[in-house]
């Protein structure tokens, strides 16, 4: 398939998939589970996808993903929280000091480049650390992060523990299907450009990465600022998505399940990334909340060990077998696209079609 | 003398604190000697012993529950290598690290769905629970033990280690994996033995830990476990006199500065604390360096 | 035949402690020369490379490449006890210059590994166009826009004709580590050539070939050296190669050079049988 071709089959895709999603909007009611899931879905798609950057493609371990969403929500939420409801949210500290808002664009931007900057100054000494070190190193800063952003001192322009509220949310589920989508498709271009390249050459084998001129620390510290840029604008479309939010939402628990999500979509593939995270929070939210229900009776039967919290154990168990069995998770190393499935296709029928054609192609 | 009444009781629960945390630590760091992995699920096994003995007491007299508690704990941290680190052995590390963060998800939230989400009131046990005063502090029996206990329990294993077969099959197994199986070494016996010590001494110390405390929660073996962990990347992980003399010193900072004033950063410090560690001296206080070969 | 020297080694020593594996090494690689470095196992020989490409900053001494000063090092902190080299003095108190092993690339300096490490999920022009990367003039944002298509055509047009030359055009897709041993090394050196150097450094080339592929390999080095107009320094063990290919030798024992000539005198020298055999009469 010729380069214009795929790009108009991919351009053709999206806006199929917006136009669907335009269309489910109007017909489902607002508070359908479909929403929820789609909304958070593509929130977490995102900040699976800039995991998979550090983790999967530059083969950093990193477990600080949390403590820069908090950062991006943060910044969005300070940013954008109107001055005439600030003495009401900030009711201990005086409305706090930051007096002006900024439009929400902008905020989401911020967002990103507050985390990128403590991501800069995080990495120049923690990225020398290897694999585990590395990865609890970072988990450490996350919770130093949390712990500072919930400390009084700074109230007036953090709210201490206080909740965050009153900023702008979105409504549509387009919003953030277009702004993660948007980030996705940059984070795709780079891992696809010279420097995506030399990324994976560190991630195969530093000395000899080293050895082909490629400066560890400089495209280490690259991959670190870029995928916390983009956890922190997820963490900023978070905000926007739950409306409220606190220093002590953004637990390691958080990065646990982001890692997750990377693992089972498959370290190393984007959109396996995001097909597992539109899986994740579908099953954690919706598919499996019957195993919630405490009075629920296939015909006259009641099944047994249903009560709150099952769900989460059932579903605990499904990631444990995910982990132990399918160790590649859903797509590998391998990449979902139009080609891929022709491909597909072709084996499976392309038999066929030749002795139907005769044999006279290819 | 008023200086120390006051800071007093901060010292000893520093000291207290430090010994459960190198209870703890040590099964991170044998764990880590051998497997090179940081078990994540650690802290989560030492939160479940919690739990098991708050259920346990309500059945069952306090000296049947302790014992029972403790051979179900070590019971579980060998189930969970068998079940979640076998197969994956000869994985990418990263798998295996996954796979315990894994075990930890199930495990916390087994936990939830047992509790239901409430704080668990964690059975007083008599006589170490009783009160005591000593240079005019008033503090539980408890705070005095653990560190006795602590130490003598770290003789007896260092003892375990340097003096017996399975020790020494342990010390080679961490020096070099692949060799030592080479050499005859039941690796995955080794490997089961290291889980029993580490969880024996994580359910010994729950039972210290809980007691100072209200309540157990799902959550609760998560900060203890990853303090502890700290303490063994502190003291060099690999090394059981670093682990231990790691967690002191973590237990005892910790809780000046919540004397300080400072709770907010108490849990914060710990990680500055590993970071500058990490940064100034990547193996700790008494590691070994390792070089990759080119 | 010009003495213009591309790589020069000025005593330079390597101390791991108290174990000194490269003691006061002096050479000169000269222009257009294939000189190789040959030695007992254990004689040091990889070691002085790694100092050369700058993965360890050797405990005492200086490199020079194209006349110009790229290493150098005194003992410092506690080598300065542990220290048993010579020549100390003469780099005490100076500037201390410990590039990363990417600056020895970046001047022209490439490499390949005794032990091949290629990019393993990366097939085999992947490879080669990673070590393309080096030579880019783009940025992160101007290669993530695409605003480089220009250099990015380019890097992929020199790589293909790298590919024919070396010929791995017909592996062009395939995986870097499923191909047959002596290819992943005709990859490494291929990968080497990429970043364009002008000093070739090769780690026992033929390390695990058969006579077959050694003699193949061996007029291989030949024609790349004429065709890239390239200096080779290279270590190896098998006789027949380096006797064949090398305008000098130098040997190694012990960290110590012992003898350094054309390969006829080497051929000849009894230090260096004696090195090779031991001391056998001894015992």
């Amino acid at each position: 398939m010729s380069k214009k071709a795929k790009m108009i089959w991919n351009a053709g895709l999206i806006a199929a998939l917006l136009a669907t999603l335009f269309v489910l909007e109007q017909v489902l009611p607002s508070g359908s589970m479909l929403f929820t899931v789609l909304k958070k879905g593509a929130i977490y798609a995102l900040v699976a996808v800039s995991m998979n950057l550090l983790n999967g493609f530059t083969g950093l371990f990193s477990l600080g993903q949390a403590g820069f969403m908090l950062l991006g929500a943060y910044a969005y939420a300070i940013l954008t929280i109107p001055v005439e409801s600030r003495g009401s949210v900030y009711q201990y500290f005086d409305g706090g000091i930051i007096q002006f808002t900024v439009p929400v664009p902008v905020a989401l931007i911020a967002g990103g480049i507050l985390a990128a900057v403590f991501a800069f100054l995080i990495g120049l000494p923690v990225l020398r650390l290897k694999s585990d070190y590395l990865a609890i190193a970072t988990l450490g800063f996350a919770e130093i992060i949390r712990a500072v952003f919930q400390w009084d001192k700074l109230g007036p322009i953090t709210n201490g523990s206080n909740l965050l509220r009153n900023f702008p949310s979105f409504k549509s589920v387009l919003y953030p299907f277009v702004v993660s989508g948007i980030c996705i498709a940059l984070i795709v271009l780079l891992i696809n450009s010279t420097y995506g390249r030399a990324f994976k050459a560190i991630r195969d084998d530093e000395i000899a990465a080293e050895a082909m001129g490629i400066n560890l620390a400089h495209h280490k510290r690259l991959a670190f600022v870029i995928s916390s840029f983009f956890a922190g604008v997820s963490g900023a479309l978070l905000a926007m998505y739950q409306t409220t939010i606190q220093a002590s939402m953004f637990k390691s628990a958080m990065t646990y399940e982001i890692l997750l999500i990377v693992v089972i979509g498959g370290i190393g593939s984007v959109t396996g990334s995001c097909i597992s995270s539109f899986l994740f929070i579908a099953c954690s939210e919706w598919w499996l909340r019957f195993l919630d229900n405490e009075n629920l009776y296939i015909g006259g039967f009641h099944v047994p060990l249903l009560r709150p919290g099952f769900r989460k154990v059932v579903f605990a168990l499904v990631i444990m077998v995910m982990v132990l069995f399918y160790r590649q998770g859903i797509m590998g190393t391998r990449e979902f696209s139009v080609e891929g499935i022709r491909n597909f296709f072709q084996k499976r029928f392309g038999k066929q079609k030749a002795v139907e054609g005769g044999g006279s192609h290819e | 003398m008023e200086w120390i009444t006051r800071n007093l009781p901060y010292l000893m629960a520093g000291i207290s604190v430090g010994g459960q945390y190198a209870l703890i630590a040590i099964g991170y760091t044998m764990v880590y000697g051998i497997l090179r992995l940081i078990n994540f699920a650690h802290g989560d096994i030492f939160m479940v012993a919690g739990l098991i003995m708050v259920y346990a007491t309500t059945v069952m007299p306090i000296y049947i529950a302790i014992p029972l508690m403790i051979v179900a704990t070590v019971l579980l941290g060998f189930l969970v290598e068998r079940a979640a680190y076998k197969p994956l052995r000869s994985a990418p590390r990263m798998s295996i690290m996954i796979s315990a963060i894994g075990v930890s998800y199930l495990l916390q939230n087994l936990a939830l769905y047992v509790t239901g989400g409430l704080s668990q009131q964690y059975p007083p046990i008599p006589w170490i629970n009783d009160t005591v005063t000593v240079m005019g502090a008033t503090t539980k029996r408890v705070t005095l033990i653990t560190p006795v206990l602590t130490i003598i329990l770290v003789v007896l294993l260092v003892l375990l280690i340097k003096k017996t077969k399975i020790g020494m099959a342990m010390r080679a197994a961490s020096k070099d994996f692949e060799t030592s199986q080479l050499m005859g070494i039941k690796i995955n016996s080794v490997i089961s033995m290291t889980f029993i010590i580490g969880t024996f001494l994580a359910a010994i110390g729950s039972l210290l830990f809980f007691t100072n405390y209200t309540g157990v929660t799902p959550t609760a073996g998560a900060m203890p476990g990853l303090k502890a962990f700290v303490a063994a990347v502190f003291g060099g992980i690999g090394s059981i006199p670093g682990a231990v003399i790691g967690a002191f010193i973590i237990g005892i900072c910790e809780n000046i500065i919540k004397g300080l004033g400072w709770t907010t950063f108490s849990d914060a410090f710990t990680f500055a604390l590993l970071i500058v560690i990490l940064i100034a001296k990547p193996t700790g206080l008494f590691g070994e360096k390792a070089t990759d070969k080119v | 035949m010009s003495k213009e020297h591309v790589l020069k080694v000025e005593n330079v020593t390597m101390q791991f402690g108290g174990v000194i594996a490269v003691d006061n090494m002096n050479l000169e690689v000269n222009k257009g020369e294939i000189v190789s470095l040959i030695g007992p196992n254990g004689a040091g020989k990889t070691t002085a490379f790694n100092v050369i490409t700058g993965v360890y900053a050797p405990t005492n001494g200086a490199v020079y490449y194209k006349d110009k000063k790229i290493i150098q090092n005194c003992p410092q902190g506690k080598m300065k006890k542990l220290y048993r080299g010579e020549n100390a003095d003469e780099y005490t108190g100076q500037h201390v210059l410990a590039p990363t092993p990417d600056r020895i690339t970046q001047l022209g300096i490439a490499r390949t590994f005794q032990n091949i490490r290629l990019f393993k999920s990366q097939t085999v022009f992947e490879n080669i166009l990673i070590a393309k990367h080096m030579l880019r003039t783009s940025n992160v944002f101007t290669a993530t826009f695409r605003l480089n298509a220009k250099e990015e055509n380019q890097m992929r047009e020199e790589s293909e004709k790298l590919l024919k030359i070396m010929d791995l055009e017909d592996v062009r897709d395939e995986l870097s580590t499923s191909l047959p041993y002596g290819k992943q090394r005709h990859l490494e050196i291929a990968r080497a050539l990429a970043t364009k150097p002008e000093l070739l450094l090769l780690d026992e080339p033929a390390a695990g070939m058969n006579p077959q592929e050694t003699l193949e390999l061996t007029q291989f080095i030949g024609r790349i050296r004429d065709e890239f107009g390239l200096t080779i320094f290279m270590i190896e063990h098998h006789m027949d190669l380096v006797m064949e290919i090398s305008d000098r030798i130098y040997v190694l024992d012990f960290g110590k050079p012992i003898a350094e000539g054309v390969p006829e005198e080497i051929r000849n020298n009894p230090k260096v049988i004696e090195a090779y055999l031991g001391g056998a009469q001894d015992e």
